[in-house]
């Protein structure tokens, strides 16, 4: 048999699975054994996309937040606004709905599979996070009119422009969660939802009070 | 079709560099004190990145010629050295030369902007607007009138906003649409924008800088040679861009005093 | 027996039936990335017309261009193009080129047909998605090109829309008003696009792999449109709320970017306190990654088009792989140098210029590891190789004009010059263009089942290369001799006796535009009437060519999904059939290159 100009390696039927694959044990020659006796696992889609997601919104307030602390030292008429009483409720709510969609979670989880406990109300426990999400959406437009009352609209001041932006940003995107909450639901009550949608949801609705509650420390901070 | 490609690559590379090295078109002749590191740091650049530009494209002129088509009879082979070369080939080559630009570099920057003017330099204005250049010079007090922008109206030619009735700094100031300096004194050019973006540029004087709304930026500069050169401005600013300009004259101390003096009387 | 992979839950959907469902709304990544492509095709139609208008007008200041009166109420009285018209042409060339055609052609239409055969899966995990993606761009499209049609025209404040020009509103002149706001929507909606592009990308490339296919056994296209997914998920997300501080200035009254004092037509401006500056930290954040995102799905197609041409691997494999991740990673620290003579602090200029100097290294690694690999190789010349290796000569040109931009000394003579605009249209007017030509001509047979006419393909080739040069080299040399960029015609004095240049140009882009009909005339009929392909043209090794069908049928690989057996590029092997082995073949081959 002709050589190559070089040697190169050559394929080892008896070497072990390899360290330095990426992608959860693909780096494997099948050698001679059965194929099912490799184990391949795949992270589920659902949840790398929530991750990818997060990253994507995290640059989004990161790029708003520089926003504010170049405007605030651009010029000498930032007037700090008191935040109104509404939103602390409104974290509060929002709190809660990360609190009951745990529970939530756990009792979906308890009411399927071999020992299910079928006393488990997981669509109520979900229904409230979705109540409560709407009522954090609905306080938050509250908050707007008590700013508005106040004689602090959009283009009155650069810290009331920012108020309006962050707290609007972020509302859009808890209404985004809601949606998919609606979708976790629907999926629930006809018998198909899976893991993974559940977890990603959940983890994106989390992310939205760890959010908020930066947010709100933004808009508290006398920066 | 491979040797064609190759001979191509290469009279496209020597073509190219023939204008470089001819300097058909070139830098405008330098009239400034602190313009000789700036070409000396241009000119070496051009140097190393005309040497990378020739010598690889010959390179790749030269490995398709001869390793293109199935060349039976000959196996394929790996250059020596292989990757780890080509790696250590751009730490070291490359590496070197653009750390060695980049060190060598800091000092024109610095000696234009990280230095401050010298004291006696003479302080001049110029204001950058939509679509035109207007230079003040502060006149025998010395101090410049504060601009008042709701005053401004260019229909009155008061570019400035100044307010000559109030403000006794501004009667004497000397507003032009053309600017001149006496040859060898150093310049403190005060820049401020009316409205939007504009920058200044005057390639024989080695000086290019934005002009920042809401920011007042300044220069430092001295020409060494008598004549007049443009300004222009390099950044876009709506539809009369191109047409943004202004003629600076370098001129003797003497001539100079002469031209500000009539300036003062047309104000 | 059917063989179920162990990878992560596919959305599975049956073929569709109907017209819509199979051409319009699909959810088929094949008919995703043909979208895609049409999109960019019409796009780049569009902005080389542009062109075409502002290098007449360049060289012609005063030609009557015949029926120029029609694209514009007001822009061009008598057919001759006013001051505004130029610059509202010169907004949209450049904002259609770099988004709907740079970002668009080598990322989202090849990206989208290919990666996901190429990791050995039936779909992105996220169809639904992936085709909103899709349609969210084209509406970016859209509002784009309906600022033609409003009030006063498009935006003439360049791709770049510097505050406050852009966010002052009319006042700051035609072109000023509502085309400032649609082309802020416009891309807006394109980020969120591509962000949902990138999505699914960055899923199908680490949870989509099928059996065998490790990350390092991942074609270098593939590894491309990962790490530059990667590099859209965060600087899109930067743009967009950019975007939006912008129209909030324009239409809500509000001050991000417009200070205070600021004297248009005699009259005070409204708003205060904003920061011009932050515009562009903002933009740039974005607009300097953007650029590499227009640059390494590029790389990734052309190293792919030259390994299966050179009959034998690269150097290394890895080593091309981190460089581009290098080059990502760098591509955000590296901003600033748009910004050297901006007003921002000095010290600002020079630490944004070491990183600058330095990301040359990874780029110089990946032309050496090309360089290096062509010896020794035995290069079959055909359309997609020559693309290929024309990119190489393109990129090393282009790149070679950023040792200058990168040290703020020079910058000072060469900032807003041509010789920026040279610097730029090598990388990407040509040298992703070459990417894009490359792989089509290299992909074509996949996608369409018909093979492109080689003699047409040469003849693009040809006359685009030595065209391109002829058009983009003169570029520096007005640089150097101080042309200002951005005019619509030359006053100045000393730019007199540079207009032969700009004429001699002008012919040259004309020529080298016209010279593109070859290449539609070849894809549109090759299209219908090609001769039919084989399901492996050049003999390739990666999973793209081992579909069972040519195009692939909707799942991509028919009953069972693939297995992989090797790294790809197994090339120059011998004791295999031919000189090569497919990923997917199961064959030992002790002469295979493959690394651990």
């Amino acid at each position: 048999m002709a050589t190559t100009a070089h040697e190169p390696p050559r394929i080892d039927d008896r070497r072990p699975m390899s360290s330095g694959n990426g992608g959860g044990g693909r780096n494997v020659s099948p050698g001679a054994g059965s194929l099912r006796t490799v184990r391949d696992y795949a992270p589920p889609p659902a949840s790398t996309a929530i991750w990818v997601l997060l990253a994507s919104i995290s640059m989004t307030f990161l790029a708003l937040t520089s926003a504010l602390i170049v405007r605030q030292g651009a010029a000498l008429d930032w007037q700090h606004v008191t935040l109104p009483g509404i939103l602390y409720f409104n974290t509060a709510v929002l709190i809660a709905s990360s609190v009951t969609l745990t529970v939530g979670r756990r009792k979906v989880a308890a009411s399927v599979g071999p020992l299910a406990n079928t006393g488990a109300q997981p669509a109520l426990w979900l229904n409230v996070t979705l109540a409560l999400g709407l009522l954090f959406v609905a306080g938050q437009y509250v908050a707007w009119l008590q700013l508005r009352s106040e004689g602090l609209y959009l283009a009155t001041n650069p810290n009331s422009s920012f108020f309006y932006l962050l707290t609007a940003m972020h509302a859009l995107h808890v209404i985004g969660g809601l949606g998919g909450l609606a979708r976790v639901i629907r999926k629930f009550n006809r018998s198909v939802l899976k893991k993974t949608t559940l977890d990603a949801t959940a983890r994106y609705w989390h992310f939205m009070d760890v959010l908020w509650i930066y947010l709100l420390w933004l808009l508290w901070a006398k920066i | 079709m491979a040797k064609l490609f190759a001979i191509t690559i290469i009279v496209i590379a020597i073509v190219s560099a023939i204008p470089i090295l001819r300097h058909t078109w070139w830098l405008a002749p330098d009239i400034s004190t602190h313009g000789a590191p700036i070409d000396e740091q241009t000119s070496e650049t051009m140097a190393e990145a005309g040497i990378s530009f020739v010598a690889s494209q010959i390179i790749l002129a030269l490995f398709i010629w001869r390793f293109s088509g199935a060349r039976a009879g000959e196996k394929i082979k790996n250059l020596p050295g292989g990757a780890k070369a080509m790696v250590w080939a751009a730490f070291l080559l490359v590496g070197t030369e653009v750390l060695a630009l980049g060190v060598f570099g800091v000092k024109a920057w610095a000696t234009v902007y990280l230095t401050p003017p010298a004291a006696n330099a003479m302080p001049i204005q110029v204001q950058a607007g939509q679509f035109a250049f207007y230079f003040r010079y502060p006149g025998p007090d010395g101090t410049f009138g504060a601009i008042h922008p709701e005053l401004i109206n260019e229909g009155n030619q008061n570019f400035y906003g100044l307010d000559t009735d109030h403000d006794p700094d501004a009667k004497d100031d000397i507003v032009t649409a053309e600017m001149a300096i006496p040859v060898n004194r150093e310049i403190h050019l005060l820049m401020h924008s009316k409205d939007v973006g504009h920058s200044f540029f005057v390639p024989e004087l080695r000086v290019h800088q934005d002009f920042v709304p809401g920011l007042d930026l300044t220069l430092h500069f001295t020409a060494t040679k008598i004549g007049r050169y443009e300004l222009v401005c390099t950044q876009l600013c709506g539809l009369g861009h191109y047409n943004m300009k202004a003629y600076l004259s370098v001129m003797s101390p003497e001539d100079f005093d002469a031209w500000l003096k009539q300036q003062a009387a047309l104000q | 027996m059917h063989d179920m992979p162990a990878q992560g839950h596919v959305a599975h959907h049956a073929p569709p039936t109907s017209f819509i469902r199979k051409y319009v709304f699909s959810l088929d990544h094949k008919v995703i990335g043909k979208q895609y492509y049409g999109l960019a095709l019409v796009a780049v139609v569009v902005g080389m017309f542009l062109s075409w208008l502002m290098r007449i007008h360049l060289g012609w200041t005063n030609y009557a261009i015949p029926g120029l009166h029609f694209l514009s109420s007001n822009g061009a009285p008598g057919n001759v193009m006013t001051p505004e018209f130029y610059l509202q042409l010169m907004t949209m060339h450049a904002t259609i080129m770099v988004f709907f055609v740079l970002t668009t052609a080598p990322f989202a239409a090849f990206g989208n047909y290919f990666l996901p055969i190429q990791v050995g899966a039936e779909d992105m995990p996220f169809p639904h998605i992936n085709m909103s993606s899709f349609w969210v761009t084209f509406a970016a499209f859209l509002f784009l090109v309906a600022s033609f049609f409003v009030g006063d025209g498009p935006t003439l404040g360049g791709w770049t829309q510097y505050a406050p020009l852009s966010a002052v509103g009319s006042v700051g002149g035609p072109g000023e008003g509502t085309g400032v706001v649609l082309w802020a929507i416009s891309i807006g909606l394109f980020c969120v696009g591509q962000l949902l592009g990138s999505l699914n990308f960055i899923t199908t490339t680490l949870d989509m792999r099928t059996r065998g296919m490790s990350l390092w056994r991942l074609p270098l296209s593939a590894w491309a449109w990962f790490i530059t997914s990667c590099m859209g998920l965060t600087a899109f997300a930067v743009l967009m709320p950019a975007c939006i501080l912008l129209i909030l200035d324009h239409v809500a009254g509000t001050s991000f970017f417009v200070p205070s004092n600021l004297v248009i037509n005699d009259q005070l401006q409204p708003h205060s306190g904003g920061s011009t500056l932050l515009w562009q930290h903002l933009f740039w954040f974005f607009g300097h990654p953007e650029v590499y995102i227009a640059i390494v799905p590029g790389m990734g197609i052309v190293s792919h088009v030259l390994v299966t041409n050179m009959r034998k691997p690269m150097l290394s494999h890895r080593v091309l792989i981190y460089s581009m991740g290098a080059l990502a990673v760098l591509s955000y620290m590296v901003y600033g140098h748009h910004m050297f003579v901006s007003g921002m602090n000095p010290v600002s200029s020079l630490a944004f210029s070491f990183p600058t100097l330095v990301i040359t290294i990874p780029s110089t690694i990946i032309v050496l590891i090309w360089l290096g690999s062509l010896y020794g190789a035995k290069l079959r010349i055909n359309s997609a190789s020559l693309f290929a290796l024309g990119f190489i000569s393109m990129f090393i040109a282009g790149g070679v004009s950023g040792f200058f931009l990168a040290q703020p000394s020079v910058d000072i003579m060469l900032h807003a010059t041509y010789f920026v605009v040279g610097h730029f249209h090598m990388v990407m007017g040509v040298a992703a263009m070459f990417g894009i030509f490359a792989g089509t001509y290299f992909w074509f047979p996949k996608m369409f089942g018909r093979t492109m006419n080689e003699t047409l393909g040469k003849v693009h080739f040809w006359l685009t290369f030595v065209g391109t040069y002829a058009i983009f080299m003169p570029f520096h040399y007005l640089g150097l001799a101080g042309n200002v960029r951005r005019y619509q015609a030359f006053v100045d004095d000393y730019t007199q006796r540079l207009i032969p240049v700009h004429q001699f140009i002008t012919i040259a882009a004309l020529f080298t535009g016209a010279v593109q009909l070859i290449f539609l005339y070849n894809l549109i009929h090759s299209r219908f009437w090609g001769e039919p392909a084989s399901d492996n043209p050049w003999e390739a090794t990666s999973l793209e060519w081992s579909t069972p069908t040519t195009p692939p049928p909707h799942n991509n690989f028919g009953e069972k999904l693939p297995e992989v057996f090797h790294d790809p590029y197994q090339y120059g092997v011998e004791g295999a059939k031919g000189d090569y082995v497919m990923q997917v073949s199961p064959e030992k081959v002790s002469t295979a290159h493959d690394e651990a």
